[in-house]
């Protein structure tokens, strides 16, 4: 592989094409930017299950714009990322299709305006992350990792998926533009199912706690993966979720303390957990975390600070993490180490990754004159007064991770014996951080550019104005605040070699996570062993009395009027006394000749019955069946053993309960039939045309012939068949297919 | 226990359960009857012999694989269909030569592929059982 | 006399059920004919009876005065009558070469499919 490298091979013709696609969407999101600010939004649409109102139907807004450009933008670089970090790999090729595939499920994701597509692009999202991450499938943490993320995303899925179904019963659509306008869900009486599941789906998503544990297993997925997965796209899906639904759902107190606590405790958590990280990727995967909270944290409100914090911090969060983690791969891939204390003073042998990294992190540390420092000037503007001190507490961690994923590696003294020998990485991979960092630093210097964005988006939220950003808003608390953020950061950064967690142990919520895993599949077990235990007569038992219970509880439940008539003729008396005789004669174990003797009773009675209410054809159908069967069991007789019952008779008797019960529910459910008066249309058509379309005296023939004719083509082909198979079953020797 | 006498009268009786399988086989448009129950009369007939004289006298006077037989029942049946379908109709819509003796049509095309399958799926089946005893001694 | 025919039919359904759960395949075959017969009387009785009055017009094709037997269950029912024929033969078939292969017609002694579990595997 190693001779390849410098020559022309497919895969990474592959990767750079996939760039190229979507720099190319990018400019084309772009172009219609001008559109999408003027009218609000841009509409595309594809029928799709007509019949069930759900359309294959695009939308583009500003919301979705801002997540469409990241999307792309980022998946670009991220696509000229990989071709150089892995564009040798065996399987490169494999790996920009998932990619590609990811970052369209993503794409079509934001910008779905039918629920039902929307909830396809997230399980499909889900889908190809879990493809993502497990691509080092060779190995089995990266494959249980895999699996952890993609059951619990896609478990949340379905829960989105409930969610989505309710909101169609209570705004009667599932078109988001419908929805949307529609005044909002929080009077509906299903709302707070609707919440629950939808907050479900988002949280599964976002990784907020308790959810959260697998997000930092990821990491196990190659790092241009970690670097798109949870910076711009799939983590975020959750928070766009929340965003598009905001206007639907918010405004009421379950939406503001639930969103609060949850993404509280998600960045205050995930920010003490990034800064005791040895691995630098886990420390990103960490501070990740912590923005996903944050983000929660401010949609859980609905004034316009609040929002345009929310997004601003979202476009900054994406830009320098995504930057970040491709240096930290950049690191890796030139050292073979991502050890934070082995890292020393890279800067002269990685100068140009040092100096992206050096912008990446001012961006995430939150200093001027960069868009982080309106980011969280934003941040303190629109917080909670209760939740100042947690927020200020977070964000002086991050500070410090900051400095401790950014600075450490590449500056003091040079470094110990690495793994490798350090060297620059090629132009593929550096112009991911460039370009993002620089993104960092002419957003921060000029706000202005992002500005009517952040305003169209705003406002698609309701009626609050935007925040205005400025790189300089004058002494105010959010200056004090950004002040005591860095002097704790400061020090927290001193101290972080201090706070380093010792062991590499599972962490709590990951041995919860197993043990949920293991105890499913011994109840699957278990049950297997109850319901399938191999037994047929048990099946048999199972199934009937299913069948009889399930029918006599509905019947029970819903009480239909059942119509009970004694009145008839005697002949029928006759015949039923006759047949229930028989069936008795049917259940002896004694004597074949008797059991066939008694359902031939019963089953001459069914002939007669036939007979008598008119019902010749049938009638003698049915005599003839008779008599074959009687040829039948006559010719089987000679060749099976006698029967002797070997039920005891507790056992007989519990058999009669089942029984007795789906015979009872047959009985019941034809009362209830008969109660109502007959829908004779279709009779009554027969009929009429039976022999003016079809030239026929005698309608049943009729019907089996002309009017239903390939029906009885089918029933043709199963008689046959049935005889054929039969044939083939007995005539084949036994032994022979073992020669 | 074969009795000649029986076997002699099943083999009489066999022409007249054809004979009556046929006449309700025609007659069914009209009145009680039809491919079905005529297809279940001539087999009940084959059937009687199999008892009195065996499986292979049935065999003898059947002539032809019962297998065969359903299956060119069920190539009349799919002609009928097929026909009324090619001729511009529905599939198994049924088309009336107007001959003022002989009421010719695919409805009795169709139910005399019905008479034939049905008696080739029930004459094997009843042979299948018969022969089954055979093969495991 | 819908109600006698119910009454019946669920006698019936007893009856055959009973058989079918009884571990013998034959005993089964004769459950399956009795339900089958069961569950025809139930179509039927659903169709409502009228007594005397088959589905068959008047020569010329005018239609008999007065309320004939409902003829779609009929049809319905003879083509079920025959399909339940060749299910029973071939269930019979199927019954004999299990005997023929197995030397016995008890179901639940049949496990070549799932043999039984090892005990004790952890």
């Amino acid at each position: 592989m190693a001779q390849d490298k410098s020559g022309f091979s497919l895969s990474r013709a592959a990767g750079y094409l996939a760039a190229a696609v979507a720099f190319a969407l990018f400019a084309a999101l772009f172009a219609l930017a001008g559109a999408v600010l003027t009218t609000g939004a841009v509409l595309f649409d594809l029928a799709w299950v007509p019949s069930l109102g759900i359309g294959l139907s695009f939308m583009l807004d500003p919301l979705a714009l801002i997540f469409a450009a990241l999307i792309t933008g980022i998946g670009g670089l991220i696509f000229l990322y990989a071709t150089g970090y892995m564009g040798d790999h065996p399987q490169f090729g494999r790996f920009v299709l998932f990619l590609f595939l990811f970052m369209l499920s993503m794409l079509g994701l934001v910008l779905a305006r039918d629920l039902i597509t929307l909830f396809v692009f997230w399980e499909l999202t889900s889908l190809t992350s879990y493809l993502l991450i497990g691509f080092s499938h060779d190995d089995p943490k990266a494959r249980r990792n895999a699996l952890q993320a993609m059951l619990v995303t896609a478990g949340g899925g379905l829960a989105l998926l409930a969610g989505f179904i309710l909101i169609g019963f209570a705004a009667g659509s599932y078109d988001l533009a419908v929805i949307l306008q529609g005044g909002g869900l929080q009077t509906s009486p299903l709302y707070g199912a609707i919440l629950t599941l939808v907050l479900l789906g988002a949280f599964t998503k976002s990784a907020q706690i308790p959810f959260h544990f697998w997000l930092p297993n990821a990491m196990a997925a190659p790092t241009p993966v970690s670097a798109y997965l949870h910076s711009a796209t799939m983590v975020k899906a959750g928070v766009y979720l929340l965003a598009r639904l905001h206007p639907a759902l918010s405004g009421t107190g379950a939406w503001e303390i639930t969103l609060t606590l949850a993404g509280g405790a998600t960045a205050l958590f995930a920010s003490v957990m990034a800064i005791r990280q040895r691995d630098l990727k886990q420390a990103l995967a960490w501070t990740t975390l912590m923005a996903l909270g944050v983000l929660v944290l401010f949609l859980a409100q609905g004034t316009g600070v609040a929002l345009t914090a929310a997004l601003t911090f979202l476009i900054v969060h994406a830009l320098y993490k995504a930057a970040l983690f491709m240096v930290v791969g950049a690191v890796d891939h030139g050292t073979g180490s991502r050890d934070v204390t082995a890292l020393r003073g890279l800067r002269r042998a990685m100068p140009l990754t040092a100096v992206s990294a050096l912008l990446a992190a001012v961006s995430m540390a939150g200093l001027p004159p960069f868009l982080g420092w309106i980011g969280k000037e934003l941040l303190y503007a629109g917080v909670t007064p209760w939740l100042v001190l947690p927020l200020l507490a977070a964000n002086a961690l991050i500070f410090a991770v900051a400095g401790v994923v950014a600075l450490r590696p590449f500056w003091g003294a040079p470094p110990g014996p690495l793994p490798r020998e350090p060297h620059e990485a090629g132009w593929q991979m550096l112009a991911g951080p460039v370009v993002l960092g620089v993104a960092g630093l002419v957003f921060g210097l000029m706000p202005g550019l992002l500005q009517p964005l952040l305003d169209a988006a705003v406002m698609g939220f309701g009626a609050a104005p935007a925040a205005e950003l400025h790189l300089w808003a004058g002494v105010n608390l959010p200056l004090a605040l950004s002040f005591a953020t860095f002097g704790l950061g400061g020090l927290l950064f001193l101290a972080a070699p201090r706070l380093l967690a010792r062991g590499t142990d599972l962490s709590f919520a990951d041995r919860c996570w197993d043990r949920l895993l293991a105890g499913l599949a011994s109840f699957a077990t278990c049950l297997t062993r109850v319901i399938q235990s191999g037994r047929l007569s048990r099946y048999l038992t199972l199934s009937f009395l299913t069948a009889g219970l399930v029918t006599l509880v509905t019947l029970a439940a819903k009480r239909p009027l059942l119509a009970v008539d004694f009145t008839a003729p005697l002949p029928l008396w006759v015949i039923a006394g006759f047949m229930l005789g028989g069936a008795a004669l049917a259940l002896t174990p004694h004597s074949r000749i008797a059991n066939i003797a008694g359902i031939g009773t019963v089953g001459i009675g069914v002939a007669l019955i036939f007979l008598i209410f008119g019902a010749p054809d049938v009638a003698v159908t049915q005599l003839m069946v008779e008599c074959l069967s009687a040829v039948l069991f006559g010719i089987a007789l000679l060749r099976l053993p006698g029967i002797t019952e070997r039920r005891s008779p507790r056992r007989r008797a519990l058999h009669w309960g089942i029984a007795g019960i789906v015979g009872l529910s047959v009985t019941l459910i034809l009362l209830a039939i008969t109660a109502h008066p007959p829908d004779r249309q279709l009779a009554t058509y027969f009929e009429e045309n039976s022999f003016s379309l079809a030239h026929g005296l005698n309608i049943v023939n009729v019907i089996l012939v002309d009017f239903r004719a390939f029906d009885t083509f089918g029933e043709l082909t199963v008689v046959l068949l049935a005889g054929i198979g039969a044939w083939a079953l007995l005539k084949r020797r036994i032994g022979r297919a073992r020669g | 226990m074969r009795s000649p006498i029986l076997a002699t009268g099943a083999r009489l009786l066999l022409p007249l359960f054809l004979g009556f399988a046929l006449y309700i086989l025609l007659r069914g448009h009209n009145a009680p009857g039809g491919g079905f129950i005529a297809g279940l009369i001539a087999a009940l007939g084959f059937a009687i012999v199999i008892f009195a004289d065996g499986p292979e006298a049935a065999r003898r006077m059947l002539r032809i694989d019962p297998r065969s037989l359903g299956g060119i029942g069920l190539v009349c049946a799919l002609i009928a269909g097929g026909g009324a379908a090619l001729s511009g109709g529905a599939p198994f819509q049924g088309i009336w030569l107007d001959l003022p003796v002989l009421p010719l049509s695919t409805v009795l095309l169709f139910d005399i592929g019905v008479f034939l399958a049905v008696i080739g799926g029930v004459l094997a089946l009843i042979f299948a059982l018969e022969d089954s005893g055979k093969a495991g001694g | 006399m819908e109600t006698i025919l119910a009454i019946l039919a669920g006698a019936l359904v007893t009856a055959g059920l009973w058989l079918m759960l009884s571990g013998n395949l034959l005993r089964f075959l004769f459950g399956l004919m009795l339900l089958s017969n069961a569950v025809n009387l139930a179509i039927f009785a659903a169709g409502r009876l009228t007594e005397g009055r088959p589905p068959l017009l008047e020569p010329g094709g005018a239609r008999p005065v007065g309320e004939l037997a409902n003829a779609l269950p009929q049809a319905l029912l003879l083509t079920a009558i025959v399909i339940g024929f060749g299910l029973f033969a071939f269930a019979l078939a199927l019954t004999i070469r299990a005997y023929r292969s197995f030397g016995h017609l008890e179901v639940d002694r049949m496990r070549l499919a799932e043999p039984e579990e090892p005990r004790g595997e952890a």
